[in-house]
């Protein structure tokens, strides 16, 4: 019988041949993930348990990227538990401030995770690398903790929506645009429970860094995960990280022939189908309080901004920041308004420096700093207070998810992001030319 | 078991940093995080609650963010099972694992604050006894019910462990 990528991976996952949609499974995982905020009660019940060692040592991530660097005593309570885990269990990737980074971007990029991979983390936004090809998903502390003891996890086989996006992009509309227009198109639960599959050759035309942006936001419709089927950008990508920048040709061979299956059947059940056209489409931002509730953005020209913020796991890339600077260079941001860069990791970081990235924004007026979740949650380093507005290139615009409850957020791309910075209120980037 | 509690009705897509905020994330005892329970919504409401009452809401309940501090704060303020037209999947997979009553029923537009509901947990048999309605909660699946009568996920690897 045929399968979708979902189902395929899942499979080979159990030892099952064929798994259908709703089947209840355990299912082992490559890599299980948790960050200062939900290892700490994963550990607290891990540890009730008892046992002498975890599963393996080496498919455990640890990233203290939420409240890092400490930012209160609480915060540093939360990142010594990380650490004394870690080295209780001898854990291989915990990440220290210095080598840590913005979780999502941060596992991609050192090669942690690989086309067929299936991956848990105690984090909603884990659906990102599904852009590598891998099934990947969010679930809570506890799952986290059952994993640790049993390499496996459980679930139930989702059903799977196709998205087919069709067309070309126009200028200053990418990843971020498409996966905000479908979460507008389908709602914040349109895809509750499901796998969503991003298809097409639009899809074909982006490289891995808007690829991460779709999935990343997978969550924000309610999806179990999302995936992309690993191509030839896939596997460039992958060979070009440390993890597997030193394996050998024939080994390498191997893997994208293996790679390579990672598809879905042409007959593969899906519960829905729905087509796109991405050239009618122009840059879109979500307005408060929900990911869904997006305008085009010719329709939002007298939207006042107190804070623009360009980072986070969904587009803190040095692609995000690149576009970003390229408007911003040789501009100033308007007076009375914030913006907060930060690069999503140490790598991106530091290429953003050698880059004259850094400089850009700084000349902008804007601050550059240092990898972290930060101000996505409310958590530090750009909280707002009452009746402010902010403009974030991030995944979620709740109530009160950046700071007060009577704050107002907007999401974008990164281009929108730098224009709007320099004219305070949200921006066409077509505007600065 | 039977849980008897008065309501404290919300809308649809209550998500996770209503339920409680990131800033109250380095938190891990129930009780503590249960005093900031819904804070973005309502200040006092871990005030209002009494011990046994219930949260009903609408669709997609506890969208947004995977953190389990949400279905611990609820349980933490005294709230003793929640009702939802629907809800999100961490959320769902999060309460069955550390043991929180949910319940998924198909209409809750007729549930107001302040009614006084009795619930079979075991049947999944809502009554409202300010309107004699009855509610059926959807039946969870065999596995899920396995969960539940161990007393949870980590209940369920020890069991699994010991084999």
């Amino acid at each position: 019988m045929s399968m979708t990528i979902t189902e395929k991976i899942l499979s080979s996952h159990t030892g099952k041949k064929q798994l259908k949609p709703g089947e209840f499974i355990l299912a082992k995982v490559d890599l299980t993930l948790g960050n200062d905020i939900t290892a700490p009660l994963a550990i607290e019940e891990f540890e009730k348990l008892k046992l002498k060692k975890v599963f393996d040592r080496d498919r455990i991530a640890l990233v203290p990227d939420h409240f890092l660097p400490a930012k209160d005593l609480k915060a540093a309570n939360a990142a010594k538990t990380l650490k004394n885990f870690a080295s209780k269990y001898k854990i291989k990737n915990y990440f220290e401030i210095g080598c840590m980074g913005v979780e999502h971007a941060l596992l991609p990029e050192l090669g942690l995770v690989a086309p067929g991979d299936l991956v848990i983390g105690a984090d909603s936004h884990t659906c990102t690398y599904g852009a590598l090809g891998a099934f990947s998903t969010g679930v809570g502390s506890t799952d986290l903790a059952a994993s640790w003891a049993l390499g496996k996890a459980w679930f139930k086989v989702p059903e799977t929506i196709k998205f087919i996006y069709k067309g070309k992009f126009n200028k200053w509309v990418g990843g971020k645009d498409l996966i905000l227009h479908t979460i507008a198109d389908i709602g914040v639960d349109g895809a509750s429970y499901k796998a969503m599959e991003f298809t097409g050759e639009a899809i074909e035309s982006l490289d891995m860094d808007d690829r991460f942006s779709i999935c990343n936001m997978a969550i924000e419709a309610g999806g179990k995960s999302g995936i992309i089927a690993p191509d030839r950008k896939t596997y460039g990508y992958v060979r070009k990280t440390p993890g597997y920048k030193s394996v050998s040709d024939k080994v390498w061979k191997d893997k994208v022939k293996n790679w390579s299956k990672l598809v879905s059947d042409k007959d593969a059940k899906y519960s829905q189908i729905k087509t796109y056209d991405v050239a009618k489409w122009e840059p879109a931002v979500a307005c408060p309080h929900l990911p869904s509730n997006v305008k085009p953005i010719s329709q939002l020209k007298n939207a006042k901004l107190d804070q623009v913020v360009i980072g986070s796991c969904t587009n803190g890339r040095i692609s995000d920041l690149r576009i970003a600077a390229s408007i911003l260079k040789g501009k100033k941001i308007a007076r009375g308004l914030r913006l907060i860069v930060l690069p999503a990791t140490q790598k991106i970081y530091l290429e953003a420096i050698n880059e004259g990235l850094a400089e850009i924004f700084i000349k902008a007026g804007g601050v550059f700093t240092t990898p972290s979740c930060g101000p996505c949650l409310g958590g530090h380093l750009g909280i707002i207070t009452e009746g402010e507005v902010a403009l974030a290139t991030t995944n979620r615009n709740f109530l009160g998810r950046m700071g007060d409850p009577k704050s107002f957020v907007y999401l974008s791309n990164p281009a929108v992001a730098a224009a709007s910075a320099v004219k305070g209120r949200i921006a066409h980037p077509d505007e600065m030319s | 078991m039977i849980i008897k509690g008065k309501v404290h009705k919300f809308a649809d897509d209550v998500n996770t940093d209503e339920i409680i905020a990131a800033q109250y994330l380095n938190l891990t005892k129930e009780e503590d995080l249960g005093k900031h329970c819904m804070e973005t919504l309502d200040k006092d409401f871990s005030k209002k609650v009494r011990k046994s009452d219930i949260i009903v809401a609408g669709k997609n309940f506890g969208c947004g963010s995977s953190r389990e501090h949400a279905p611990r704060a609820i349980k933490g303020c005294g709230i003793s099972c929640v009702i939802a037209g629907s809800f999100a999947r961490i959320f769902f997979r999060n309460a069955i694992n550390i043991g929180l009553p949910i319940f998924e029923i198909k209409n809750t537009s007729d549930i107001k604050s302040n009614d006084l509901l009795e619930i079979d947990v075991k049947k999944g048999i809502i009554k409202n006894l300010s309107n004699n309605k009855i509610y059926r909660s959807s039946a969870f699946s065999e596995f899920m019910q396995e969960l539940v009568s161990v007393g949870g996920l980590m209940n369920w690897v020890r069991e699994r462990k010991k084999r």
